[in-house]
């Protein structure tokens, strides 16, 4: 049984007849694996995590056939239940480390703050533990570090503390949202490199939302592609990267510019991802397709097996080679 | 001119209508948005009422706030049992129409609200643009005297100023004025500041306008939005410490029919005719209440920025 | 911390003495002859005249004039007042303690319900719940409170007989001042049902003071609470599994309170202004009330001194308040 199977997800903000943010998405991961998903903004990636976190506040509106975490389903757990799992079995880093630390608590007191609700560790016990974390993550004089405020770090100080903290409760699985993007280049690699460490070290399984396809192709065993709220490709990563079988999978590695050395310019896809009111009614990618048929547009494809990878198109991209 | 734009953006899908053809003017904007906000509306409505009972108030009233009917004192409202539709919010402990001098007394709060924001605002602002445009030497020795006023409580200092210049309408427009200067410097520089470091100023500059061009025509009107919010408070509170200063018999003195010092009056007629007490005190209420309504809309209105602070 | 400190008490001194100054100004600004005005009489004798003159140090020329007062402010002389011969200084401490456990209450009652009620009107956002919060503190705001004093008295004091009128004990008690805190005071005293007597003799003045600090922390806190919860340590916090309480109240409240302080020091001036108001009303016998009745018999060393010993205060609470600030909020503290 996989660690998190999840099925049919639908968030949407406001009435039940809203534009859903998340559209019928489903998704598994396996005990210790590494997934990414990857997308461009507002393609649902960062809501449908939120989702399962139990984050998202009224106005919006979560439903799922299941969404099965570790044997239970998250959504029909009571909230104190949940809360028992999230920032425990289930952690998540997220995007801008500067604003994701409380400015007014040390990093001491926001690391045991975790121990102690979910471990029970208090004082002293608590304080070595928190001290030990900080060691993991690699931060330089940690013990100087503990009595510090997050507006002494740097960002990627700050994103190795948020790390510690997620990591704090031993979670199973951990989801980090585009935990690189806002930090300087040099200091991503370090962050990235620190996380994979922590994944295979633990075994714990990590899910790693990024635009970043070169990080996805150096880490993820699997990846799934999303647009517009659906999950339009979810395969392995060697074979997605070389035979694409959406046309949305294709333009993304297209879009990276190894791929396009010698052109005189970056290939993009036109337009942008449909929003609340210009939805297709067909195919959600129809209206940017280069290889768009007429009955892309009156219907919407499902996510079916193919050759190499679970695609949503009526006409999947390199079928032949097999 | 207007033709083709209208044809070609007929021609596209409504939803691609050029925004910008769309976009309402600023003050029809403004407009929207401030009537948009229910509870400033309804202090509009009710300003309007009381201005309107200010400028024709010989006529409104239905009697003079002065005469004394000897044979009604202290005569209820027309509601309770005594009252009479002769004097329908009753009399006071001289027999004179409650609802007259209410009406009268609309009169005087205006008149020192109004004059007091403006006798504060031009200074207020002029000092601002001061210590805003002289950074070195003028702005902090400005904005210390400020400071100095502010370490005062308002009342206190309007109390004193009346102290010695002695009670009386004059002086207590003066007092008010004085007490209210130090937010409208302040404001006045804090936006200067702000806008000096922008690239229209520098341009301004560059293209050689002199300092007061720079002063009143570039900078002044892109920091009035903050000011029309700070005066339509100060009115407010302008009201409200006028009404102070008659109730400590240090503003307007009787027998002329200010709101604060008609209380100061029926105090000693607390236990027997709470209508001379309650009448006057809920008229200043309603009044500050629905000035600050307006400022609230004013602000929510004017700068969307400010919409969730304070 | 000390620099931080020591910078802040260096930018006191020019306030302190822009204040000397105002209060040197004031008793030269009282148009016409300043004996006249002070003894409220037309003809004074000629030589009185200059005795008074000679005495109040009015003949000599105003540099040397202000470099008195401040020598006598150093050596702690505040001049004594003109009705009792007292010196204003004596004067203040007996009746300050008075004037600072009314303004003590009210800012407690402030305090406590303005951040409740901040604090649900955010949480509730936009129910009928928050819309009435937000009536009521606009009212609150809004309110003339030398009125809103007289109507509690008419409803409790006169109509339900709850709450005594005046004064701060009733007249049958003799309680030895100790530490001047009534509410103390009495515990100390063997005097029974003194302290209940004091208690309800400081409730209604208590609200009617609180009333606009009550409002205006109400209002701040509401904003301030809806700006933090929305930030992305509120989203760290609830990524914790922390429970709603500890998220709203450890993470959220203790960042909202940062600017909520700040209010809280700008409403002590407001405090104190309200105190004259409220100390006349409920006749409380502290210094609003002594001002006022000082200004009535034109006994100016109390006016005088009286105003430049509260500011002092206004800005010694503003001082005081900045530091807590720095306290609560390390980036201040740390800044340079």
């Amino acid at each position: 049984m996989s660690l998190l199977q999840i099925n049919n997800l639908n968030v949407r903000f406001g009435d039940a007849k809203a534009v859903p943010v998340v559209d019928g998405l489903d998704l598994s991961v396996e005990k210790g694996e590494v997934l990414a998903i990857v997308g461009e903004s507002g393609s649902g990636k960062s809501v449908t995590m939120m989702a399962l976190m139990g984050l998202i506040d009224a106005p919006g509106i979560v439903t799922a056939d299941s969404m099965t975490f570790d044997g239970s389903d998250m959504l029909k757990l009571s909230a104190r239940q949940r809360r028992n799992v999230v920032g425990k079995d289930l952690a998540m880093v997220f995007q801008d480390p500067m604003t994701a630390l409380n400015p007014s608590y040390t990093v001491g007191f926001q690391i045991e703050e975790v121990l102690r609700q979910h471990l029970g560790l208090r004082g002293k016990a608590a304080r070595l533990r928190a001290l030990e974390l900080l060691k993991k993550v690699e931060i330089p004089a940690a013990e100087s570090r503990l009595d510090a405020y997050p507006h002494q770090l740097s960002g990627g100080m700050s994103q190795r503390v948020a790390i510690a903290m997620a990591i704090a409760g031993e979670p199973k699985l951990l989801i980090a949202d585009e935990p690189t993007t806002a930090l300087d280049v040099t200091i991503q690699a370090q962050i990235m490199e620190l996380l994979l460490n922590l994944q295979q070290e633990r075994d714990m399984a990590l899910i790693l939302i990024t635009h970043d396809l070169a990080v996805v192709a150096e880490t993820a065993r699997r990846v799934c592609v999303m647009y517009a709220g659906q999950a339009v490709e979810i395969g392995q990563v060697p074979e997605l990267f070389e035979v694409p079988a959406h046309p949305y999978s294709e333009a993304l590695l297209a879009a990276i510019p190894e791929h396009s050395e010698g052109a005189a310019r970056l290939a993009t896809l036109p337009g942008i991802v449909p929003g609340r009111y210009d939805r297709p009614q067909g195919c959600l990618l129809s209206p940017r397709c280069p290889y768009v048929q007429d009955n892309c547009r009156q219907q919407r494809p499902s996510l079916d097996r193919q050759a190499h990878s679970l695609v949503r198109c009526f006409y999947p991209l390199n079928q032949e080679v097999a | 001119m207007t033709d083709p734009i209208t044809k070609s953006a007929s021609a596209m899908p409504p939803s691609a209508v050029d925004q910008s053809l769309l976009y309402p003017s600023p003050y029809s904007e403004f407009w929207q948005a401030f009537a948009r906000n229910k509870g400033a509306f309804a202090g509009l409505l009710f300003m309007c009422l009381i201005v309107f009972c200010a400028l024709f108030a010989p006529w409104v009233a239905p009697h003079t706030p002065s005469e004394q009917y000897r044979d009604f004192l202290l005569t209820p409202p027309v509601w309770l049992e005594g009252g009479t539709w002769q004097f329908i919010l009753g009399t006071d402990e001289l027999g004179r129409d409650l609802l007259s001098r209410l009406i009268h007394g609309s009169r005087l709060s205006l008149l020192i609200g109004l004059s007091s924001v403006v006798m504060s605002l031009i200074p207020g602002v002029l000092l601002g643009l001061l210590a805003g445009f002289f950074p070195r030497l003028l702005g902090p020795s400005i904005m210390r005297l400020m400071d100095v006023m502010l370490a005062l409580p308002s009342l206190l200092l309007a109390v004193a100023i009346v102290a010695i210049l002695g009670p009386g309408l004059i002086n207590t427009v003066i007092a008010i004025a004085i007490v209210s200067l130090p937010s409208y410097v302040r404001l006045t520089r804090a936006a200067v500041m702000g806008e000096l470091n922008r690239d229209y100023v520098t341009a301004a500059r560059l293209a050689g306008a002199s300092l007061p061009r720079l002063m009143f025509i570039t900078v002044l009107p892109n920091c009035m939005a903050p000011l029309i919010v700070q005066a339509t408070l100060s009115f407010s509170s302008a009201i409200l410490d006028a009404a102070a200063l008659g109730f400590l018999g240090l503003g307007v003195q009787p027998p002329t029919p200010e709101w604060g010092t008609m209380l100061a009056s029926a105090r000693d007629y607390i236990e027997r005719a709470w209508w001379v007490v309650s009448l006057p005190g809920l008229t200043i209420l309603l009044s500050v209440l629905a000035i600050n309504l307006m400022g609230d809309g004013l602000r929510d209105a004017l700068d969307p920025k400010l919409k969730n602070a304070a | 911390m000390f620099s931080f400190i020591a910078r802040r008490l260096g930018l006191l001194i020019p306030t302190f003495f822009g204040i000397t100054l105002l209060t040197f100004a004031l008793i030269r600004l009282i148009p016409g002859d300043p004996v006249e005005v002070m003894m409220g009489e037309r003809r004074v004798d000629p030589e009185m005249h200059a005795q008074a003159m000679e005495r109040l140090g009015l003949n000599k020329p105003l540099p040397v004039q202000y470099l008195d007062y401040i020598t006598k402010l150093a050596q702690g002389d505040l001049g004594e007042s003109l009705r009792t011969r007292e010196s204003v200084w004596k004067e203040f401490l007996t009746l300050f303690p008075a004037t600072l456990e009314l303004a003590l209450a009210a800012l407690l009652f402030a305090g406590v319900f303005g951040l409740l009620a901040g604090v649900i009107a955010a949480l509730k956002r936009g129910s009928l719940l928050d819309h009435g919060v937000m009536g009521i503190s606009l009212t609150g705001y809004s309110m003339p409170i030398f009125w809103w004093g007289l109507i509690l008295i008419m409803f409790f004091s006169v109509s339900l007989g709850w709450t005594p009128v005046s004064e701060r004990i009733s007249s049958l008690y003799d309680i030895e001042p100790i530490t001047g805190f009534m509410l103390i005071d009495t515990l100390f005293s063997e005097e029974e049902g003194a302290f209940k007597d004091a208690l309800m003799h400081l409730i209604l003045p208590a609200i009617v003071l609180g009333t606009i600090p009550l409002a205006v922390i109400a209002r701040m806190t509401r904003s301030s609470m809806l700006e933090v919860l929305r930030e992305d340590y509120i989203r760290t916090a609830r990524a914790k599994g922390l429970s709603p309480g500890r998220v709203v109240f450890v993470h959220g409240l203790r960042n909202a309170l940062i600017p909520v302080l700040t209010v809280f020091g700008l409403q002590v001036g407001t405090l104190l202004g309200g105190a004259v108001l409220t100390e006349t009303i409920f006749s409380w016998p502290g210094i609003g009330k002594w001002l006022i009745e000082a200004i009535g018999a034109r006994d100016y060393p109390v006016v005088q001194n009286g105003i430049l010993l509260i500011a002092c205060l206004v800005i010694l609470v503003n001082f005081v308040v900045d530091i807590l600030y720095g306290l609560v909020n390390p980036r201040i503290r740390h800044q340079r």
